[in-house]
């Protein structure tokens, strides 16, 4: 048998000189030090990712994405399919925490300053892939065609629609006409499953090469240590079944959550029926969206929702080029005006979150 | 001087292959993309026009209540107030696009998303709506009640 793999390895070796590559790999190392914890929220990330995939797949092949079935195809998956229940709540608990994954570690490389030069193409990618996650979760809400989603949807791009200029035109284009119908079902189930994965993937390709060509982001105290003050370990094998260890954890708790707090499905959509009460978006949008009930009518002469929607979309545009306005980072000076945004960031997004939560 | 001129030549040759080039390249990335482009646009739905419906049957509606009346592709709210009067309003919420309904502990037009409120008379109230319910015209016709577009 180990003849075998040895043949194996030494025929694509004779090909692919794949001895370069296994040399890379044993060079390949973390740094050790008291934040090495934060290492762990990108694979966990993608761990979660690869799940969607994986479920989202299997979800495809009941699911029927069209006004008329959509709502009736998930009661299937969920009350004929055998284990369907367990692939749908998985699914959606995967998503949850895809999401939580995404924030943590997009904020400990903040506060990390990890997107310092020579890293700022990879925290571009990262938010990038951020604001695609929070477009699968938008996207993929509507998609059971039940009241909440409806009415979510409709709200959600209606939002959109306070946009000066663009707003319209992409209202427009997101719900496939004037109102949410099933040609918004559609559109959305193709951004959900077609459009967002292949641009997802792409970016998710550029983020994890850049990552290898240019290996994990020390804490900017290493700098200017001496080669053996610096404490690492090799990724392959012990960072990696480490990795592997917490992965199997997280599989553990989407199973244990599928279990005991299986998706729920409610109402089909009507459209001549009044909003239901009570309805909310998922809780990573409920921070914006409690902020834009804080907006009164009108300012001055502006529709409140406008001036909010646009100074989140600041908020997201400064986010993204974070790497390119704080330029003392990159020359190695501390920053703690960054510390001081991430902290507001983190305080305003769970404050608002708990706010829209009770309201 | 022969040179020189065979270069300008030349270089008059080599500008009129690069906006032949340049030209093409951007005529074939429009005709490409316009297409694209236009197919995305999704296409006008012809409005179902209506200018009357029906709004149900009077003695049907229970004073100091409310319902969705389907008026063509929009929801309409009517409403019978506790002094026995009819009204009807369109139903979308000027806020952000929710149905609203009829709120009888209040005696409002309730906006179940935003907690936004009008008054009978649909203007707006609290909450935060910016513009008042669009009304409609009721009428009576024996025990129907017919909700047509107020021209």
């Amino acid at each position: 048998m180990k003849n075998f793999w040895n043949n194996l390895y030494g025929w694509f070796d004779e090909r692919l000189e794949l001895k370069e590559l296994v040399n890379f790999m044993e060079k390949k190392y973390v740094p050790v030090h008291r934040h090495s914890i934060w290492y762990y929220f990108g694979g966990v990330s993608l761990f979660l990712f690869i799940i969607q995939v994986a479920t989202g797949i299997l979800l495809l092949f009941y699911y029927k994405g069209t006004e008329d079935l959509a709502f009736e195809s998930i009661q299937f998956i969920m009350s004929k399919v055998e284990f369907g229940w367990l692939i749908r709540s998985i699914h959606t608990w995967s998503a949850n925490l895809f999401i939580l994954a995404i924030f943590i570690h997009m904020f400990s490389v903040l506060f990390e300053k990890a997107y310092r030069k020579p890293r700022e193409v990879t925290w571009i990618t990262g938010v990038l892939m951020f604001f695609l996650a929070l477009g699968f979760g938008f996207s993929g809400y509507l998609l059971p065609w039940n009241e909440l989603a409806f009415f979510a949807t409709k709200v959600g791009s209606d939002i959109v629609g306070a946009v000066p200029l663009i707003g319209e035109p992409l209202k427009i284009f997101m719900r496939g006409g004037e109102d949410v119908t099933g040609a918004t079902l559609s559109r959305l189930f193709g951004f959900h499953v077609a459009l967002f994965p292949a641009i997802f993937s792409s970016l998710l390709i550029i983020h994890l090469l850049l990552v290898q060509r240019q290996g994990m982001s020390q804490p900017m105290e290493f700098e200017g240590k001496k080669k053996h003050e610096l404490k690492k370990m090799p990724f392959f094998p012990n960072f990696f079944l480490r990795d592997l260890i917490l992965w199997l954890l997280v599989l553990n708790v989407l199973a244990i959550l599928a279990v005991f707090f299986p998706s729920e499905l409610g109402q089909k959509a009507d459209p001549f029926a009044p909003a239901p009460e009570g309805i909310k978006p998922e809780w990573y949008f409920l921070f914006m969206f409690q902020t834009l009930k804080y907006f009164p009518a009108h300012i001055w002469f502006i529709e409140g929702e406008v001036v909010g929607v646009l100074l989140f979309g600041a908020a997201g545009i400064l986010w993204l080029l974070v790497p390119f306005w704080d330029k003392r980072s990159s020359r190695g000076e501390r920053n703690k005006l960054i510390n001081y945004i991430g902290l507001f960031a983190v305080m305003f997004i769970i404050v608002l979150t708990i706010l829209g939560w009770l309201s | 001087m022969n040179y020189s001129k065979n270069n300008f030549e030349k270089q008059g040759r080599r500008n009129f292959l690069k906006y032949l080039l340049t030209g093409g390249v951007v005529g074939f990335t429009g005709a490409v993309l316009y297409p694209l482009i236009a197919y995305l646009k999704p296409p006008k739905q012809a409005d179902v026009e209506v200018s009357t419906v029906s709004g149900g049957l009077l003695s049907e509606l229970e004073k100091d209540s409310g319902k969705i009346v389907r008026f063509g592709n929009k929801p309409v709210i009517l409403v019978r107030t506790i002094n026995d009067e009819l009204r009807a309003f369109e139903a979308t919420c000027t806020h952000l696009d929710c149905t609203v309904q009829y709120k009888k502990e209040m005696g409002v037009i309730w906006c179940a998303c935003h907690n936004g409120k009008y008054d009978l008379a649909g203007r707006n109230i609290a909450g935060p709506p910016p513009r008042p319910l669009q009304p409609f015209r009721v009428v009576l016709k024996g025990d129907e009640i017919l909700i047509s577009k107020q021209s």
